[in-house]
């Protein structure tokens, strides 16, 4: 069966069974590496993606469900040479150790980012809630969120204490 | 001084028959300390005046080769696992050769190209190649100047470098490096005296570089091995029962090899895999196997739960007492004594990203790629599974996610390159899901201890005594029994039999000698051959419940006798740069100045030396105890770290941060459930973890500043302390002291009692 996807802005017409989640798709058909495989379940947000504005786990969701859905993966926010807002103060932090949960971290943020102008400390905790890091990266990933909302407003992102 | 050069290739050199003889010279303590220190099999010593990994291979242009267009590409046998361990390494390259870091190319472990330099683990990296690759860059930096100074001819001291990667004369006459390497070879061995650039100089090391490998993991480029694909490639799911140990009775193989898509259902003994040429055909074909009956084929699992279970396991197996350490010193009687028990439940690598690997057979040859922690062991075990000679079997790591030890990754390796074997020619594209890397993956093993100390009445520690009951933590596969795949071949290649990693890296006595001066300490290690639950190497090994005991025992006793917790420790410490790391970890927390425990909040902290020999690690925590629920949120932390000279502070950070967070999820909430027939942990919903709402308030790590001090491992130093600095400050908070991980809401609420 044809099923049309839009994906970052661009439509693509697949061959594809219907019941296949979008995450395969995305990964084996798109070549796009941003959403991982990391359980299968919506349990850990590796997959993360954003279907019409709304997060969502690419691993569940069938791609015949999101046919015309406008999906957004982390290739969407911007490259290595120009980077999004969110991947730039992710870099300046230096938030990543292996770094297979980032791109569903940024989407994840990225997603509250687009409905909160200024979300505090414990909005920012609440929203990541659903997201997997077994590195450990938590600390920095929430200091990135922060220094891309302080970005945005335009103002110095406050710095960290350093020894 | 000028290095020997020999006429013998590496080769030649490592089977020549004369010079084999060495081998047997080399004193044991090398031995054990070349090739990871964590089992697997290390490459041989053949020049034990060199330092670091040149031991083994010492070979300059096994390292580093310079090409005449002045582009250099240094190797390495360590691989990225999310540690920065290719930034690291790049930055002590470019330090000692004196250039820009952006003008190199790092190789890391590939059978083919690089140094074997045994496993990336142990937090051996840094000392083994950072050594050797500094000593290396060092040995050609000096080979260059000295060549330089013969084309100009002048002394050879008159030649400088300026950090362009141009060698300098007094009279401003500059030479590139590859015109000068080209009229070099530097197929030569180190001599172990050339001189280091001078920590005052330093242009790079030190320098907090950004990781070269994050832009690509933030922006959706090709990062991991998960995202390669090679032209016609296929897509492989292993099938197996619900966990190690169990076996489908009779899995419905003439259906699957019916459905649409499916290539090839690879059948050899017990080892069942299913390849399509999609991934969710694949995944479809293997759920339909998978809905065959199982049975147990293995011995019994531990019995579940923590605590008193794990003991009742770990006490009913056979043990073989290890004698760690014996010391007698006259000492006052005592007058206080603590006697406790505690223990670790078996905790689960957890992964974010299920094991993957791609292997390809063609014309004989097999190209495995992997992200195991053994590039080299995965070549052998391969070799030995599939009966091919040695030289067809070339295996090539690529990242994958963060392993923490040995996850899946070495079985996924062994069975990707059994299905290529069957499918020749097409590359194989292998990934377990969530839950066969829950199931089947090695766990980190269930430990207990017993310990009983005194104080005398000057509150000096008269007595120590320390046991530690375990199953071996290093079964990493050097062979096909190695791997689940090897086990289920008919015939099948057996389990080897698990051994003890001697002192002083040790394994379930890893850390378990104190440090500190105590009188009287008597250490034994009851090892447990016989593995109820499959298990190997997670991060730290024995280092978590041993620190998390002695530094336990210590706040117990402090306590007792009304001793400030740093006062106890500072006063059993001689060693100078143990006492600077708790100082610099109290002086930054306020220790002095910290709330005292109220009923729902307190602080604690902890120390440790990883391993006695890599680095020093302080950790200080403040909780706040919720005791309605028994939730312990830490809203402070910080610890304080002596690795040496840092390669990149930064870095250094971020590795104990990620320690310090991944023990206090371990310490605080993680247990391996087992029913009777299988394990019952299969997904994060039966093996949770920390989330961002129970991560700390902040952390700050303080890095020791130590300009030119020899390199220490660190990624593993934060485990240990952070844990019993959990336990200590639940204690100040609460004064209910939690002996039995996990220090979870549940068992801290039911020993608060009514509310």
């Amino acid at each position: 069966m044809t099923v049309t996807l839009t994906v970052n802005g661009a439509d693509h017409a697949l061959e594809v069974d219907p019941s296949t989640p979008l995450l395969y798709v995305l990964r084996d058909d798109l070549e796009l590496n941003g959403a991982k495989y990391g359980c299968g379940l919506g349990q850990c947000g590796a997959c993360t993606v954003h279907i019409d504005g709304k997060p969502a786990f690419s691993c569940l969701t069938p791609v015949g469900a999101v046919a015309g859905r406008r999906i957004r993966t982390v290739e969407g926010l911007g490259s290595a040479e120009a980077p999004g807002l969110l991947q730039q103060a992710f870099e300046k932090e230096q938030a990543a150790q292996c770094g297979y949960c980032i791109a569903g971290m940024i989407m994840r943020a990225q997603a509250l980012l687009d409905r909160v102008p200024d979300p505090d400390e414990a909005q920012i905790r609440a929203h990541m809630q659903t997201n997997l890091c077994r590195c450990g990266t938590h600390m920095r990933i929430l200091r990135a969120v922060r220094r891309a909302v302080a970005m945005r407003k335009g103002v110095q992102a406050a710095q960290e204490v350093r020894p | 001084m000028s290095p020997v050069l020999s006429p013998l290739s590496r080769r030649s050199f490592l089977t020549g028959g004369a010079l084999v003889v060495s081998f047997a010279l080399v004193p044991k303590a090398f031995a054990q300390l070349a090739g990871g220190g964590e089992g697997g099999t290390g490459p041989a010593v053949v020049a034990p005046d060199l330092k670091g990994s040149l031991k083994s291979t010492p070979w300059l242009d096994a390292w580093i080769r310079i090409e005449a267009d002045g582009r250099v590409t240094v190797f390495t046998g360590k691989v990225e696992l999310g540690q920065g361990i290719r930034t690291a390494l790049t930055q002590v390259a470019a330090e000692e050769l004196d250039i820009p870091p952006a003008a190199i190319t790092l190789v890391t472990a590939d059978t083919e190209r690089t140094p074997d330099e045994g496993l990336t683990a142990g937090s051996h990296s840094m000392q083994d190649s950072g050594t050797a690759i500094q000593n290396a860059a060092a040995n050609v930096r000096m080979l260059l100047a000295a060549e330089a100074a013969r084309v100009w001819n002048l002394p050879a001291d008159q030649v400088t470098t300026g950090g362009d990667a141009r060698l300098r004369a007094p009279d401003g006459r500059t030479l590139p490096y590859g015109e000068v390497a080209a009229r070099l070879s530097l197929h030569v061995q180190a001599v172990p005296d050339a001189p280091l650039r001078k920590p005052s100089d330093y242009r790079t090391l030190g320098q907090e570089l950004p990781r070269v490998d994050i832009p690509a993991k933030l922006t959706g480029g090709a990062a991991y091995l998960h995202d390669m694909r090679l032209p016609g490639m296929l897509h492989a799911r292993v099938v197996r029962g619900p966990s190690v140990g169990t076996g489908l009775q009779s899995p419905d193989i003439d259906a699957v090899a019916r459905m649409p898509g499916v290539v090839k259902i690879v059948r050899q003994g017990r080892f069942l895999a299913v390849v399509a040429e999609r991934q969710w055909t694949a995944i479809q074909a293997m759920r339909h196997l998978q809905r065959a009956a199982y049975e147990r084929t293995a011995s019994p699992l531990p019995a579940d739960g923590t605590g008193d279970a794990v003991v009742a396991t770990l006490k009913a197996m056979p043990a073989r007492d290890i004698p760690i350490m014996d010391t007698s010193e006259p000492a006052g009687p005592a007058v206080h004594s603590v006697r406790a028990r505690y223990t670790r439940p078996w905790i689960s690598h957890g992964s974010i990203g299920p094991s993957c690997a791609i292997a390809q057979y063609m014309e004989g040859r097999m190209t495995v790629w992997t992200h195991s922690q053994g590039t080299f062991d995965v070549h052998r075990v391969v070799a030995e599974l599939l009966g091919l000679p040695p030289e067809k079997v070339h295996a090539i790591h690529a990242e994958g996610a963060g392993c923490y030890g040995q996850n899946g990754a070495d079985d996924a390796a062994a069975d990707a390159a059994v299905i290529a074997r069957a499918v020749p020619g097409r590359p194989i594209r292998l990934q377990w899901m969530r839950e066969q890397e829950f199931g089947w993956e090695p766990l980190g093993p269930g430990m207990m201890t017993e310990l009983e100390a005194a104080l005398g009445a000057d509150n000096r520690i008269v007595s120590w005594r320390h046991a530690v009951w375990s199953n071996p933590h290093n079964n990493r596969p050097v062979g096909a029994g190695g791997v689940l795949a090897g086990n289920e071949a008919d015939p099948p290649f057996p389990v080897p039999e698990g051994k003890p990693i001697p002192m002083p890296e040790g394994d379930g006595s890893r850390n378990s000698n104190p440090l500190y001066s105590f009188a009287n300490t008597h250490v034994v290690y009851h090892f447990l051959k016989d593995m109820p639950a499959r298990v190997s190497a997670l991060r730290s090994l024995g280092a978590h419940l041993n620190v998390f005991s002695i530094e336990s025992m210590l706040d117990e006793l402090a306590a007792g006798a009304g001793i400030d917790p740093l006062a106890i420790r500072l006063d059993h410490m001689r060693d100078e740069r143990a006492r600077d790391v708790m100082q610099a970890a109290a002086d930054r927390f306020g220790w002095s100045k910290r709330p005292r425990g109220d009923g729902r909040s307190g602080c604690g902290m902890a120390f440790a030396r990883y391993k006695n020999l890599g680095a020093y690690c302080a950790v200080a925590l403040e909780v706040e105890v919720d005791r309605e629920t028994g939730r312990t949120l830490v809203r402070r932390a910080v610890a304080a770290v002596d690795c040496g000279q840092p390669a990149n502070p930064d870095g250094l950070r971020n590795q104990i941060e990620g320690g310090l967070v991944q023990s206090l999820s371990w310490t605080g909430r993680e247990a391996v459930r087992f029913a009777a027939d299988r394990r019952a942990s299969f997904d994060w919903s039966s093996y949770p973890i920390l989330r961002f709402d129970d991560v700390p308030g902040s952390i700050e790590v303080v890095v020791m500043d130590r300009p030119g001090v020899p390199f220490l491992g660190t990624a593993e130093a934060a485990q240990g302390p952070s844990a019993a600095a959990l336990a200590n400050a639940i204690a100040d908070a609460t004064g209910v002291r939690l002996r039995d991980m996990p220090l979870s809401p549940d068992r801290l609420k039911a020993a608060l009692g009514p509310v």
